[in-house]
């Protein structure tokens, strides 16, 4: 997915004179040949992403669309206050494209693991959210978001399911088990491994990119009362969108996600995706305990 | 330029190194009273008291916005103005007189400053008020925000607006200033000035006097009396060279930050 935003941005900086590209170090050298097309939209500030995001609310201020990248625990965590004031405060907009997701880079450990990026995000209003779950989903998702006016944030992983989904975002029936069945939603990079889980399981499963904002109409399409989300990031981070979407229907909610706790493990993100219950193994256990509660 | 040789023993200690503390200067209602915008800023107050950080930015804003600053109530959307960003939000006060002393708002928002129906809170809102170009009052990102602003200008090929950005001496306590004065001094933005008023409220001071902190990144400086109007206007129109440009404006209260 790396690759891809690089590709199209650097296409976006030659296309469009209102693009600018923010970074604070990572990925500079892939953006070398862009940098020296375009020295004055291609602004590498080193490794200050307070700074990097201070210049993007700049930048948007005097009408450029600016792209602001790096690793998610340095775009969105370190910088939270800037996201805050240096753009929404200033009613000034940005796309922000991060790498890392919540554990691909697993053996760095904690620092570089972003698991809270999407709900901290979700503290702010107006936010669209991309999660996508193939490279090939990129490059669209990265046209139409630097091509309208609203902030985005665009969370690039290593993690990938086997085909792309194309779309703005609503929610896609990739298994349909039927009227009654329960709705499994999963989000970006995780389809695969609940596609597997759900096997045999009286479970429809729907996927999006885009959990900011949810598709809430297409939920209440496809929801009975039961309804399991998947996301790979924290654990209930659209539980509140669920609950509200599904607040004049009785109904049983399953969010399932990254935990909260610091593992202080390494090892592979495969490992991790174990460790939190996000291997087909583990949400089989998650869904099969839902769907079947336990004899009182 | 104002040379140090011409200015006072208070500014020529600023502009040396120094760690030791100042004594408060004169009386800053008397000051007020004769000056410009004095009536307006009295609207503002309103029987309350202003701190002395209120006063000690008001000299500067004056003199900015009357004899520096291309930008009128009729070009403060045009592209081609001058921006002038006041990172210190809470220096507010002084800031709405001087925008309704030049038209920006009338003046008769100053009257229910921080009312409920009011545009004018205690830090400025860029959305709510006209000629306001960010929103402030957290402290330390002014400048940031003034980088991105030149450098947005120098992308689009708009190389005659100017960007002014004010702050304080305790707000340089915030990193996120060390990170846009190296930056902008490595990038060169001759585009940008900031102003610091230095009244010596940082709580641990800047040893080396401020205007240090951003020659050694390649920025110009000059360390004025912040008083001086003449001074200031000269400090603030010498810049004529290939990098940003600080002028450290000298004022003798240091109570609040």
């Amino acid at each position: 997915m790396r690759e891809s935003f690089i590709d199209t941005t650097t296409a976006l900086l030659a296309e469009d004179p209102r693009t600018a590209l923010v970074l604070a170090d990572i990925s500079a050298a892939a953006f070398a040949p862009a940098a020296r097309s375009h020295p004055d939209r291609v602004l590498n500030v080193g490794i200050r992403e307070q700074l990097m995001l201070g210049v993007a609310g700049g930048l948007a201020l005097t009408g450029l669309r600016p792209i602001v990248h790096s690793y998610a625990p340095f775009l969105v965590e370190r910088a939270y206050e800037q996201i805050k004031l240096d753009l929404d405060h200033q009613a000034a907009s940005a796309v922000l494209v991060s790498v890392g997701a919540s554990y691909d880079r697993a053996a760095a450990g904690r620092t570089h693991l972003s698991p809270a990026d999407v709900t901290l995000l979700d503290t702010l209003a107006d936010w669209t959210v991309h999660v996508p779950g193939h490279p090939a989903e990129v490059p669209d998702l990265l046209r139409t978001t630097v091509g309208g006016d609203a902030s985005a944030y665009l969370r690039l992983s290593t993690q990938r399911n086997e085909r792309p989904y194309g779309g703005g975002g609503d929610l896609v029936v990739v298994r349909d088990a039927g009227a009654g069945a329960a709705l499994l939603v999963a989000v970006g990079p995780v389809l695969d491994a609940a596609v597997a889980a759900a096997a045999d399981l009286p479970v429809t499963v729907a996927y999006t990119h885009r959990p900011r904002p949810f598709d809430t109409a297409g939920l209440r399409a496809l929801a009975g009362n039961e309804v399991i989300l998947v996301e790979p990031y924290l654990a209930g981070t659209s539980a509140r969108v669920v609950a509200a979407a599904l607040a004049d229907r009785p109904h049983r909610l399953l969010a399932l996600g990254v935990g909260r706790t610091e593992l202080r493990r390494y090892g592979s993100a495969e490992d991790h995706d174990r460790w939190h219950g996000l291997d087909p193994v583990g949400l089989r256990r998650s869904l099969t305990g839902f769907l079947t509660p336990a004899l009182v | 330029m104002t040379s140090l040789a011409t200015i006072t023993p208070r500014v020529a200690e600023a502009a040396a190194p120094l760690d030791g503390r100042h004594n408060a200067g004169r009386h800053d209602a008397a000051h007020t009273a004769s000056h410009p915008v004095g009536a307006l800023l009295e609207r503002i107050r309103a029987g309350r008291e202003f701190g002395p950080n209120v006063y000690s930015t008001l000299d500067a804003l004056w003199v900015l916005y009357d004899r520096v600053l291309r930008v009128t109530p009729a070009t403060a959307d045009h592209p081609d103005r001058d921006r002038f960003l006041l990172s210190k939000g809470h220096a507010v006060a002084g800031y709405y007189a001087v925008l309704a002393a030049k038209g920006f708002i009338p003046p008769d928002w100053l009257d229910d400053q921080g009312g409920p129906e009011s545009r004018l809170g205690d830090h400025p809102d860029r959305t709510l008020v006209p000629g306001v170009e960010i929103g402030s009052g957290s402290l330390g990102h002014g400048l940031g925000l003034a980088v991105g602003t030149a450098l947005g200008l120098r992308a689009q090929g708009l190389l005659d607006p100017q960007v002014y950005v004010l702050l304080g001496d305790a707000e340089l306590d915030e990193g996120s200033n060390h990170e846009a004065i190296a930056y902008a001094g490595a990038a060169g933005l001759a585009n940008l000035t900031a102003i610091v008023i230095d009244n010596s409220s940082a709580t641990h001071g800047w040893p080396g006097g401020v205007a240090s902190r951003f020659t050694v990144n390649g920025w110009t400086a000059a360390t004025v009396d912040g008083r001086d109007h003449e001074a200031l206007h000269s400090a603030l129109t010498g810049h004529h060279g290939h990098r940003p440009h600080v002028v450290v404006a000298v004022v003798e209260n240091g109570e609040q930050p």
